[in-house]
């Protein structure tokens, strides 16, 4: 077969999603593709620039990963722009003076800035923002400089206000409309806007037109106002808009539109049949669309048509939800009412600072549009009555006034049509998820798993949350979270009533809230919380038929019934000492011995009766009780930091002896794993642990609910740059509202990925202590590190405990059947057939 | 006489009341027989004899098992693979063709006693 060629000039995010969608397909074969990007490196997410400031690296924003192209057969071409296309001999000529041919041309080549003709804005502290090269020269210039000027109210403007105060300038905005925002805010919201971005310490100028930009003592910038105002400034940030980048399109000839942009039709096709145009460059129906999600419906569009497909691109709705400046605002639809006949309901509390502007038809039985500031919560459900045009309930304004008695009536997943859209980021319909729910996906994570859905932003959690529940209930599938038949109760409420009612044992526990006589599910569930509040140890008399087999003998069975045991080495660091200590207790007990994953000693093999002789040795050499058998804290793994690498920039041995000392004996849902990086290059890999921690110039930056194993997930950053004092107190909070709230046997991961507003809830939690919770999060911490105890240790001094470690209540004999062979110098459990073997008299 | 001695040499004495732990059970050895003893102070009988030996796991670990009430029934649970065993009489939930062997086994005082079949 001979292949056609794909050339795709440009690779911004809708370029990039245009090479993953068509990777993902089988037509993938039929093409060779190629790829020019004028960028010195591939896609990145722009959408989220100013973290670039916030602590998130390059790598971190990286959509596009240059192996990843290899491993699709792309050939991809950086620092190399496509300067000319020959549509009659179908040829494209690079910067480079490559000449390549080919059959199908995707143009995604986005969108610059537009920076008005103002005198003097070609000056050397005159700047654009739009990529990252831009983003280096701003923080090069704001190094020595105090404030920092935004020409541009817009999302755009507002976002690069923000990384303005990121790198600790005192930041103005200029505006030449009347308000903030004016695209997508109504009057009202834009005014709301402004104060709550003004009390954020942005100093806002609106219907400001700058008329003269000219350098004044000592480089600063003098920028002169219409109307003798006037601002000196370190330097100036034009974001204004964007206009679509179409001059290669033109020069060959391809059909633009009066104010520019590339002309498409519904098929995204050009006025040239074999050219497309994807993303910020195309013009439909007269409209550029400046959103990620449009250009993504575009590309997709594109890919599907040249696999064979029929698919049509036929605009988009430019509703949008954001933070600014950690402000909430959603615009859906007409935000203006301009549409005739229009009729609006308004909701103002001046006290919260929340403004939401609902407009309807004059019936107000359609929605056409809405304004939200200071609280999105309702966004979803307006944004579903928007974009599925349904009939808005009798009494609408119930949709954005406060309920009385706690929730507001959210839009129930059943009066969705299928074809609704849920998820945008990956394009996934509501009929897509009854799908996928009546194929057999029984629970949230397997639907986000076989959709992709709530995936991207993570915006549509909640609603995603609605329909799938409501179509589990639907086919008869009760949605039980239970705990176990004895408890009618989640986890999480359990956790609430020990904690309330100060519940001390499982006897009272069953007798005021369960029924029957408890089982493998409950019972350690209700040791583990009983740790988590009141931290007695495991082996108390009312406590000792609660635990699992590990806990119970604390050390981890293997699967000839003899336990291995792991004595704690924080943070991985160990005197040679202790280490020999370790190799002669192995040698004595003749153990097989092997270095774990989390830097530590893991020694096999050791007989039920042998493990307090073992302790008492382990014990007196200094070693404490490493809870590998526990759902607890196991290890906190470090690089060696500053103290010894030439990179290092924090001592993160130091931070990782801290924070494993402080949470060792913690009792939580599941295990928790935690990792301490001294610098960016992460060689302790934090962020696939529960808590990681990877140090910069100016401390520390936080990581949680990543995870190795059967399903990896990389860890999200939570903050950035904490002092040591502050790392302590985010934990603390993150981990004891997650032994709170989790369900059991839950990792962190899939804990904050049901959690109902996720990363930004959980942020808003912690750091914001929206429920006014953290110092007694704090507290309960504070407890449990206070009655901190080597359990082994315990257990070693007390008679009655050590009665349980013998393997026969009745003799000193030894187990028979547990039989071992040699290999590789050490020993390991014998096979069936090897027993039978060695029973057999020789 | 002689029939009352008959009925004490059928009874072994396998362990004392403290050497058990409450709630949970132990192991002791009676001829070449691994036993699993569970003590539910609060139960009905109080006291049951099974099989140590998992014969799913291959390994005699059922004495260290975790007691749970499954659908109003008490059974231990395998701490390896996590069969469920009746207390009562060793049939395993999940697999039907699998039982253990329990025993006859009482207090007498202080003393534990146990009958093996021969």
């Amino acid at each position: 077969m001979v292949k056609q060629k794909i050339v795709v000039i440009g690779n911004g995010m809708v370029g990039h999603h245009f090479l993953e969608q068509l990777a993902n397909r089988s037509e993938r074969e039929m093409f060779d593709v190629l790829v020019f990007c004028a960028e010195p490196r591939p896609a990145y997410d722009r959408v989220h620039l100013s973290e670039y400031f916030g602590g998130r690296t390059a790598d971190d924003l990286a959509m596009g990963k240059v192996e990843q192209y290899r491993e699709w057969g792309y050939d991809l071409r950086l620092n190399d722009a496509a300067v000319a296309i020959d549509r009659e001999a179908k040829i494209v000529t690079s910067a480079s003076g490559a000449s390549e041919p080919y059959d199908h041309l995707v143009l995604a080549t986005g969108s610059y800035p537009f920076v008005p003709p103002i005198p003097g804005h070609e000056h050397d502290k005159c700047f654009v923002y739009r990529t990252l090269e831009d983003l280096d020269k701003i923080q090069a210039a704001a190094k020595d400089g105090k404030i920092g000027v935004v020409v541009g109210g817009g999302l755009l403007g507002l976002e690069a206000a923000n990384a303005l105060k990121q790198l600790g300038l005192e930041a103005h905005v200029v505006e030449f409309a009347p308000g903030l925002m004016s695209v997508q805010l109504d009057e009202g919201g834009s005014n709301l806007l402004r104060e709550k971005i003004e009390e954020l310490g942005v100093t806002v100028h609106t219907s400001t037109a700058t008329e003269l930009i000219e350098e004044v003592d000592g480089g600063r910038l003098r920028m002169q106002f219409k109307g003798d105002k006037e601002l000196v400034t370190d330097l100036i940030v034009f974001s204004a808009g964007i206009r679509p980048e179409d001059k290669l399109a033109n020069s060959a000839g391809i059909a633009l539109g009066e104010r520019g942009g590339i002309v498409v039709d519904n098929q995204c096709r050009t006025s040239d049949k074999n050219i497309f145009a994807i993303g910020e460059c195309a013009l439909f129906d007269n409209r550029i669309f400046g959103l990620v999600a449009p250009g993504y419906t575009m590309a997709r569009t594109a890919v599907s048509l040249l696999c064979g497909e029929a698919a049509e691109f036929n605009g988009a709705d430019m509703s949008t939800k954001l933070k600014l400046l950690g402000v909430d605002v959603g615009s859906i639809g007409d935000a203006h009412g301009r549409t005739e006949g229009s009729a609006a309901i308004t909701f103002v509390d001046e006290q919260t600072g929340v403004y939401k502007r609902m407009i309807t038809d004059r019936d107000g039985k359609k929605l056409r549009g809405a304004v939200l500031v200071g609280d999105t919560g309702d966004y979803d459900t307006l944004l579903q009555y928007h974009l599925n045009d349904m009939d808005l309930p009798e009494h609408p304004e119930q949709l954005i006034l406060p309920a009385l008695d706690g929730a507001a009536p959210t839009l129930g997943a059943g009066a969705l049509p299928d074809t609704a859209t849920i998820c945008s980021c990956h394009n996934v319909s509501k009929g897509d998820i009854v799908g996928a729910v009546q194929g057999g996906c029984c629970s949230l994570g397997d639907v986000k798993d076989a959709t992709k859905a709530s995936t991207g932003c993570g915006g549509c959690s909640a609603l995603l949350k609605n329909v799938v529940d409501t179509e589990l209930a639907a086919l008869g599938v009760e949605v039980n979270n239970d705990l176990c038949p004895h408890f009618p109760y989640t986890r999480q409420e359990i956790f609430h009533m020990v904690q309330v009612e100060e519940i001390k044992t499982f006897d009272e526990l069953l007798h005021k809230h369960g029924s029957g006589k408890g089982c493998e599910i409950c019972k350690p569930t209700a040791a583990s919380i009983f740790a988590s509040l009141w931290n007695e140890h495991i082996h108390k008399k009312p406590h000792v038929g609660l635990q699992d087999t590990n806990d119970t003998f604390m050390a981890n069975m293997q699967k000839n019934g003899t336990y291995s045991v792991v004595p704690r080495i924080a943070g991985g660091e160990i005197t040679p000492d202790k280490l020999i200590v370790l190799g002669q207790v192995a040698k004595k007990y003749d153990l097989y011995t092997k270095i774990t994953g989390g830097q530590r000693i893991d020694l096999f093999g050791a007989r039920l009766e042998e493990l307090p002789e073992i302790w008492r040795e382990l014990t007196d050499a200094g070693f404490e009780t490493g809870h590998a058998y526990g759902k607890s804290l196991r290890t906190v793994k470090s690089c060696v930091g500053s103290t010894w690498c030439r990179f290092g920039v924090q001592d993160s041995v130091s931070m990782a002896l801290t924070v494993e000392n402080r949470y060792k004996g913690l009792r939580s849902p599941h295990k928790i794993k935690m990792a301490v990086s001294g610098c960016t290059r992460e060689c302790a890999e934090a962020q696939s642990k529960d808590i990681g921690v990877i140090a910069t110039e100016n401390g520390w930056n936080l990581y949680v609910c990543g995870n190795g194993g059967m399903r990896p997930r990389h860890a999200d950053l939570f903050a950035t740059d904490l002092d040591d004092e502050t790392l302590i107190k985010y934990i603390d909070r993150v981990l004891m509202f997650y032994v709170r709230t989790a369900d059991k046997l839950q990792r962190t991961s899939v804990w904050l990925e049901n959690l109902e507003g996720g990363l930004d809830y959980l942020r808003e939690v912690v750091i914001e202590d929206k429920l006014g919770i953290g110092e007694e999060l704090e507290r309960q911490m504070a407890n449990v590190v206070g009655t901190y105890q080597c359990e082994w240790k315990t257990a070693i001094n007390d008679p009655e405990m050590l009665k349980r470690f013998r393997q026969f209540v009745n003799t000193d004999v030894k187990d028979e059947k547990i039989v071992f062979v040699e290999e590789r110098k050490q020993r390991r459990p014998a096979t069936e057939e090897e027993i039978v073997k060695i029973a057999e008299p020789a | 006489m002689s029939e009352v001695a008959i009925t004490r040499t059928e009874w072994l004495q396998v362990c004392k009341r403290s050497d058990l732990v409450a709630e949970s059970g132990v192991c002791a050895l009676v001829g070449d027989h691994q036993i699993a003893l569970f003590f539910l102070p609060e139960q009905e009988p109080q006291l049951y004899a099974i099989d140590n030996w998992d014969p799913v796991a291959k390994a005699g670990v059922i004495g260290r098992g975790i007691v749970a009430e499954i659908d109003d029934v008490l059974t231990v649970a395998s701490p390896l693979y996590k069969q469920h065993y009746r207390l009562t009489d060793g049939q395993c939930l999940e697999e039907e063709d699998i039982q253990l062997a329990v025993y006859p086994v009482a207090f007498e005082g202080d003393e534990v006693l146990i009958k093996l079949d021969q």
